[in-house]
């Protein structure tokens, strides 16, 4: 990392949800989407949030993230408040929202050459760097269209990490892979979590995924959205998701999923 | 090469048909000039300049006319793609617009404007621009939000935002916008030059309507031919390295 000019490697940061409820109105209706939600995120903690879908949990990464704004609470990183959108807390979608008009170093360039204070060799280097660091330094000026679903990721992780954010926020981003490549990601985003310590809020709703991935697992659920129960997995990474003392955990997190959904259906 | 050969072919065949057509059907070459008296046409027009000139005069009305009117087109197009408002407004408008045949336009722009440049271009414009703004806006609209969010999330906001991501994002239907425009002030030029007449230039359209005050066919058939050419090259020149461009990057149209 000390090779890579201009890349200081910004600390982690804490993340604070406070008291944060969010209606979505229409001209007939108002959804609750999230109800009072409270949630405190430590710096470089691994957090999963899963739920059944209309639990909230995108809303609430969209709120973190800035793009959507609270009708009740806070939202403070590093205890400062959230206001919008920033550099610090970058957002992986989860169909990759790469730009189909610039090449894949040209899209990893895209947040660098909007953060203040490097040269643009500096931003080069950063940007080949990350490139490396997702094993896609071969297709440097391939298009867009021209990667697998798997290497679309790989590039907006990439894009994503390449800024130096203090907050990776990930929504979904392997749903829409297969089996194989998801497996892979598995690998390479703790790996990369580890080396570079961020704080990252993963939205999922495989609860595989979740027990792998998290330090702790928030479990949502809906209506209103609203924190369910926490489950601490205390395994040390990286964690293989075929391990079987991942699967007791995946279990037993999965019954009281079944419970909210039951429960849901049965209202 | 294979392809060359058959559409070469298909060219000849249609020509040696307008010939049996114009020998056998016992019309008479008045009403069906045989292509070779289309070719001498051409050719006489060409050698005495009239033909240049008028293709000049047509040239320099629809490269003005349609420049503005794609200018004004596209941005109230992104206009009414970024507000509900524009779009319940202006986009209404430009609907009503598109529906009204440009020629339709012809006696207000002589009453207002007399026989003049003015009138041509105000023609030209009118026609162009309402297809041009429901084109461009149509288009902007289905840009998925999801590259303006990840914009912001990156740091690129407001001017930058509009710059290098909506701008880039609406590309392919900014192109099929301005296709739209080139296709409309064509047709709408054509129109105009045809009912009027002015006299500080004779276009195209002017030589086709003399063309039929002077019985004329081999003229009509010769600038129509040419009123195609045109059409062609201007597609190929104005509109194919955009094209180009956005199926590399898109990787669209690509046949597998």
């Amino acid at each position: 990392m000390e090779t890579v000019r201009g890349f200081d490697g910004a600390p982690p940061a804490k993340v604070a949800v406070q008291g944060v409820s969010k209606w979505f109105r229409t001209e007939r209706t108002a959804v609750h989407a999230l109800d009072n939600v409270s949630l405190q995120v430590d710096e470089g903690e691994f957090i999963c949030l899963i739920g059944p879908s209309g639990c909230g949990k995108s809303t609430l990464l969209d709120i973190i993230a800035g793009l959507t704004k609270p009708d009740e609470g806070t939202v403070l990183a590093d205890d400062q408040r959230v206001e919008g959108p920033g550099r610090h807390r970058l957002v992986m979608f989860q169909d990759s929202a790469l730009f189909p008009w610039l090449n894949v170093i040209g899209n990893v360039m895209f947040g660098l050459t909007r953060k203040p204070g490097l040269s643009k060799s500096e931003r080069q280097d950063i940007a080949d760097y990350h490139l490396q660091l997702v094993g896609l330094e071969k297709f440097r000026n391939a298009y867009v269209h021209e990667l697998s679903g798997g290497m679309k990721q790989r590039v907006a992780l990439a894009r994503s990490l390449a800024p130096d954010p203090r907050v990776l926020l990930m929504d979904e981003p392997l749903a829409a892979l297969d089996a194989m490549t998801r497996d892979q990601l598995y690998g390479d985003i703790q790996r990369i979590w580890q080396s570079r310590k961020k704080t990252i809020i993963l939205v999922t709703h495989n609860v595989r995924e979740a027990v792998t991935f998290g330090n702790r697992v928030v479990l949502m659920s809906p209506p209103p959205g609203s924190i369910r129960q926490t489950f601490e997995i205390s395994l040390p990474h990286p964690r293989d998701p075929n391990d079987p003392r991942l699967a007791a955990f995946a279990q037993n997190i999965t019954s009281v999923l079944k419970n909210e959904v039951s429960r849901e259906a049965a209202q | 090469m294979k392809q060359g050969v058959i559409v070469a072919a298909f060219f000849v065949a249609l020509v040696a048909i307008w010939q049996a057509a114009a020998s056998f059907s016992g019309w008479s070459p008045v009403l069906l000039p045989p292509p070779l008296a289309v070719a001498e046409y051409l050719w006489g027009a060409i050698n005495d300049g009239s033909l240049l000139d008028a293709s000049a005069v047509t040239m320099r009305r629809l490269i003005i006319g349609y420049v503005l009117g794609v200018s004004i087109g596209l941005t109230l197009g992104l206009l009414t793609a970024s507000s509900d408002t524009a779009n319940a407004t202006i986009g209404s408008l430009a609907l009503g617009l598109q529906t009204l045949p440009s020629v339709c336009w012809i006696p207000l722009a002589l009453l207002w404007f007399g026989q003049s440049e003015t009138a041509m271009l105000f023609i030209v414009l009118m026609g162009t621009v309402g297809s041009v703004i429901i084109a461009t806006g149509n288009g902007a609209r289905s840009i998925p939000p999801v590259y303006a969010r990840a914009a912001r999330t990156m740091g690129s906001e407001g001017f930058d935002k509009w710059l290098c991501v909506i701008l880039p994002a609406s590309l392919p239907f900014l192109v099929s916008g301005m296709k739209q425009g080139w296709a409309f002030a064509w047709r709408s030029l054509m129109a105009a030059e045809i009912y009027v007449t002015i006299i500080t230039g004779f276009g195209l359209g002017h030589a086709l309507h003399y063309g039929r005050e002077l019985n004329a066919m081999d003229q009509v058939i010769g600038v129509m031919l040419v009123i195609v050419f045109i059409g062609l090259v201007t597609d190929k020149a104005l509109f194919s390295p955009w094209e180009r461009f956005m199926h590399r990057r898109w990787g669209t149209g690509l046949a597998a």
